[in-house]
């Protein structure tokens, strides 16, 4: 971390700040008001795209390069799982285990 | 007043929404435990990292934010990080706001209980939302992901060696079953695939961070396709 303590402060509440001002600006700016398609399809289709892209990078990426961890096959045992829609506390449970048995047995 | 049916509604719904809020809850937990490990980790004081899960209370732009700053990012890039992945909320606001009374100033209140799993339950499927659902699914997921913070932030050294432990798998477990979710059509599913690979690409000539803000530039697909 190249951040003094003072900055982390400055991050912190400015990402508070931002968070509170995205969650209040549907409700605001938009009540009993209907948006283009085109915009609503977009602000739509980021869910899924940050979601992958946040979870491929956690789990295919450590700092600057690919890599493949323990935590790779957990959360790989528990994507099969959440797909077999089994219970999220279960499947949590087990990408923990795995993980920490793959590096208990590496 | 405790007379009033809809009063007798509300409070139904808002014990409904705390009960199916369980499984998310305890996830929540032990996610915001690790956020609570992993921020001491990377530097932030126990003050510092109790405070931004209790006032940002929202976890993929927690760890975005963290990412970047442990990374050695700067303010600016850290804020953004945390910004574009809490853009979702921005539809999902759009999406309830009719759904929300009052002035603007209550109706800013009441969006900011908007979480993706208690968003997801109030949802009606007929464009309607149940707000005393999503209140009372957001409140005990509140309560247990800043008691995890705390937990994790003051007595996660007296874990050990966290990295044994597999808590880096909560995190993108969670978000993939958030994931799974959203795959509704097939535009989400391009989408997610679009945005997974070029964050993938970007991973070895992008600085922290950036991978997943450039992978938000796919949905802007949702700009060309016009889905028949």
């Amino acid at each position: 971390m190249t951040l003094s303590y003072a900055e982390v402060w400055l991050v912190i509440v400015g990402c508070a700040v931002l968070t509170v001002l995205i969650k209040a600006c549907g409700p605001v700016l938009l009540g009993g008001r209907t948006l283009p398609a085109t915009f609503t399809r977009v602000v739509t289709l980021m869910a899924p795209t940050l979601l992958c892209a946040l979870v491929v990078t956690s789990v295919l990426a450590e700092g600057g390069s690919w890599s493949v961890g323990a935590q790779t096959g957990g959360v790989a045992v528990a994507g099969v799982m959440l797909w077999r829609r089994l219970p999220l506390v279960l499947c949590v449970l087990v990408a923990v285990l795995v993980t920490a048995g793959i590096r208990a047995v590496a | 007043m405790a007379a009033d049916p809809d009063d007798e509604g509300a409070r139904a719904s808002f014990r409904r929404g705390a009960r199916l809020a369980v499984p998310f809850a305890i996830v929540g937990f032990v996610l915001s435990l690790s956020f609570g490990v992993l921020a001491r980790r990377a530097g932030l004081s126990a003050g510092q990292t109790i405070a931004a899960a209790a006032i940002m209370f929202a976890g993929s732009a927690q760890f975005a934010m963290l990412s970047v700053v442990a990374g050695g990012g700067g303010v600016a890039a850290a804020i953004s990080a945390a910004g574009l992945m809490n853009a979702r909320f921005l539809a999902m606001g759009v999406a309830i706001a009719p759904s929300l009374p009052g002035g603007p100033l209550r109706r800013a209140a009441q969006g900011q209980s908007v979480i993706d799993a208690s968003w997801a339950l109030a949802n009606r499927g007929d464009g309607t939302f149940d707000r005393w659902l999503l209140f009372g699914n957001t409140a005990p997921q509140y309560l247990t992901w800043t008691l995890g913070t705390v937990v994790g932030a003051v007595f996660g050294d007296t874990l050990g060696d966290t990295d044994r432990l597999g808590l880096d798998a909560i995190y993108p477990t969670f978000f993939l079953a958030l994931l799974l979710g959203e795959l509704r059509d097939p535009a989400s599913r391009w989408a997610a695939v679009g945005g997974g690979l070029l964050a993938l690409a970007l991973v070895p000539v992008a600085p922290p961070g950036v991978p997943i803000l450039a992978a938000s530039a796919v949905a802007l697909v949702g700009l060309v396709r016009r889905s028949a």
